[in-house]
């Protein structure tokens, strides 16, 4: 049988223009990913002179809204319904299956959260697109074509796609892979309000109940960890590396010595007879190195090491070596963070 | 209960390698086995069918030797099993995946409860379970990380959020996408194995789905192109700062500060 190769479905792109980002939350509190991705559209939109729309579908978020005109968004779209109040998936792409209907957007960015990702493809597949999923660097091309980068085979390779003959083309991106944009003192662009018809938004789940987590901390699980060594003179001086932990949102992690000497308990310890770890960001502080410490954490995404002797081994393990005393560094980077994180 | 499970085989190890010079993947072909994640959803199907009664069935699409997983299913408990197969279901991206195991779904059958795993160890999207539940229009949840009641018309399912887990009861029939460590996955049994070595395992293709336009799958079928494979930039980043504290803290909290930990 012969097929011809080159008919390929062919979309109009002039008719599609804008770039959308779904705004995530839970009860109406915006997930900050959203407004990574408004600061990213802004730049791709630059290229191709589109608009920057955001999309919030829930219940009570009209004041919510007016923040995202904070961000840069030309547009806000607002779907306000009782049936939207938590996230389900029908009466969710019910909705985005109606503004992609009526706006056209070219290019959706969709943060990729326990929402997002769901949402996301079932959306994709309702619109017969292409979704590329954890994109880390996004590129527009002055044809509106997006490239999307992303990691696969659990971030051993990256590939870069495109979404060449469908509109809209769609993308997920993680939280904190994007910069987050300054807030602008001056609200700019409009709210749209929109309407959707009542039957779209049935649903067979039914929420029954949000419980709290209780945080059970594994040393494992965090992207951030401060890692005390026998540089710490004594227990009370954990205390600072502790509040660093909380202000980076990580773990107070130490070595076998620290653990042995009952100072933290033994399921912070890192290394051979301890747990490995593979965080975003690990701050060794009075650590040695040794090999049996470096062979439970040397896979870290980026190492900073804080040691007072440049010999110390722990350097050759390190990408960033700071040749100095932890006791001068460490109140001084607190307070600084401080000072931002009140600013 | 009706129960289906949906399963990859995968490369045994992720550790691939990006050939430099035509820059296509290095899949040293034979080591396979089945998508980790997998093993949970293959799990909570079992548990249930014990709790309720009923039967669990496997799905799978991939070339041939894709049979290995499903007969590795048989011998954790699985009751039958089909192979999605067909040259020209090759080259799909997420969207041509889950049509075709959407389209092969149907032909199987109904069934009152489908799982998959959160993602796969290769392509590593996470979307073909609530792509597939689109395609079936039935209701979805992601990132389950508790069974917590099964009843006659639905099941109540913990799904992963945040700061907090929502419970929700969802009706069937549905599609449910566990996370890992739901349940710890039993071990193949040999007794299973060899109870099972002569059990079909149906293969369909193309020709046996209720759409047969070649358009709606594989590579024509997929939306997404990937342009390029490229090996990661590895961070062999090493500066060494030799200052005094002041300069040190002031210089650290910088990086930290462009790195977005603070
Ligand atoms: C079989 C086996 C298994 C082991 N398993 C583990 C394991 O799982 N985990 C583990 O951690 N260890 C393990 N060890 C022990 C390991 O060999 C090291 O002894 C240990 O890691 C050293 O801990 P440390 O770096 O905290 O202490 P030390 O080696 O004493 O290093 C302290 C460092 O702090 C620096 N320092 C001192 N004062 C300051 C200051 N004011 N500012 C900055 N820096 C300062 C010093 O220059 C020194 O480099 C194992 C050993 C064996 C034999
Ligand atoms: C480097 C690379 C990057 C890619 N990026 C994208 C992309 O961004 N977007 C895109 O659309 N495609 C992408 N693809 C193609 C995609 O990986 C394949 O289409 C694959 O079939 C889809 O899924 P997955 O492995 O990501 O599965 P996931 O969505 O991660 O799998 C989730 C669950 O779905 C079920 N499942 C998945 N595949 C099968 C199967 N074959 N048989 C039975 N059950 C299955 C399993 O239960 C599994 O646990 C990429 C491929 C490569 C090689």
């Amino acid at each position: 049988e012969y097929v011809d190769d080159t008919v390929k479905p062919s979309v109009n792109k002039e008719e599609w223009k804008g770039i959308v980002v779904y705004v995530d939350h839970v009860d109406g509190k915006i997930h900050p990913v959203t407004f990574e991705l408004l600061g990213k559209a802004k730049e791709l939109a630059a290229i191709t002179g589109h608009p920057v729309y955001a999309l919030f579908m829930g219940n009570h978020i009209t004041e919510q809204s007016r923040e995202l005109l904070h961000y840069g968004a030309d547009k806000v779209f607002v779907y306000e319904e009782e049936e939207l109040a938590r996230f389900k998936i029908e009466p969710y792409t019910a909705v985005f299956e109606d503004f992609i209907g009526k706006i056209k957007p070219s290019s959706i960015l969709v943060g990729a959260t326990t929402v997002g990702r769901q949402l996301a493809p079932r959306v994709a597949a309702r619109m017969k697109t292409g979704l590329t999923a954890d994109c880390t660097i996004l590129e527009m091309n002055e044809d509106t074509d997006l490239s999307q980068i992303r990691p696969a085979f659990g971030g051993n390779i990256m590939a870069h796609i495109k979404t060449p003959n469908h509109r809209p083309q769609m993308a997920t991106v993680r939280y904190k892979i994007m910069n987050a944009p300054k807030r602008q003192e001056e609200a700019e662009g409009e709210i749209v309000s929109c309407a959707i018809a009542k039957e779209k938004l049935g649903s067979h789940v039914e929420v029954l109940d949000i419980v709290q987590k209780e945080k059970e901390q594994f040393i494992e699980n965090a992207d951030v960890l401060v890692v005390a060594g026998r540089g710490v003179k004594k227990p009370e001086d954990l205390a600072n590396l502790q509040k660093l932990a909380d202000l980076l949102g990580g773990q107070l992690a130490c070595t076998r010595p620290v653990a042995e000497a009952g100072w933290l308990p033994a399921k912070c310890q890192i290394g051979l007879s301890g747990r490995t770890v593979r965080p975003k960001l690990i701050i060794t502080c009075g650590v040695s190195g040794a090999v049996q410490f470096t062979a439970g954490m040397n896979h870290a995404e980026n190492i900073f090491a804080i040691n007072s002797d440049p010999k110390a081994p722990i350097f050759k393990t390190a990408h960033y070596c700071l040749v100095g005393d932890l006791y001068e560094i460490l109140p001084q980077l607190i307070q600084k963070i401080e000072a931002k994180k009140g600013a | 209960m009706k129960i289906l499970v949906c399963i990859k085989q995968v490369p045994e190890s992720n550790k691939v390698e990006v050939d430099p010079v035509t820059g296509v993947l290095k899949r040293d072909g034979a080591a396979s086995k089945m998508n980790p994640y997998d093993l949970y959803a293959l799990e909570c199907a079992f548990r249930i069918r014990e709790q309720v009664g009923g039967s669990v069935h496997v799905i799978s699409m991939g070339p041939p030797q894709a049979k290995q997983v499903i007969r590795e299913a048989f011998a954790m408990g699985a009751d039958g099993g089909t192979l999605l197969s067909d040259r020209k279901f090759g080259g799909a991206d997420v969207l041509a995946t889950s049509y075709t195991i959407a389209q092969g779904i149907k032909a199987c059958g109904t069934f009152d409860l489908i799982f998959c795993g959160r993602q796969t160890t290769d392509g590593d999207t996470a979307q073909v379970g609530p792509e597939i539940s689109e395609w079936l229009d039935i209701p979805s949840v992601a990132d389950v990380v508790k069974i917590n009641k099964v009843e006659e018309d639905g099941i109540t399912v913990s799904m992963d959020l945040p700061g907090e887990v929502e419970v929700a009861k969802v009706q069937f029939p549905c599609l449910l996408a566990v996370n890992k460590d739901i349940f710890q996955p039993r071990l193949p049994s040999y007794v299973k194995k060899m109870e099972t070595k002569d059990r079909e395992i149906r293969v369909v293709s193309l020709a046996d789905m209720k759409d047969q336009d070649e358009m709606h799958y594989g590579l024509n079928g997929s939306p997404t192109q990937v342009q390029k494979i490229f090996p990661p930039a590895v961070n062999d980043k090493k500066e060494v700062w030799e200052e005094t504290g002041d300069v040190l803290a002031e210089k650290l909290f910088d990086k930290i500060v462009e790195m977005k930990f603070a």
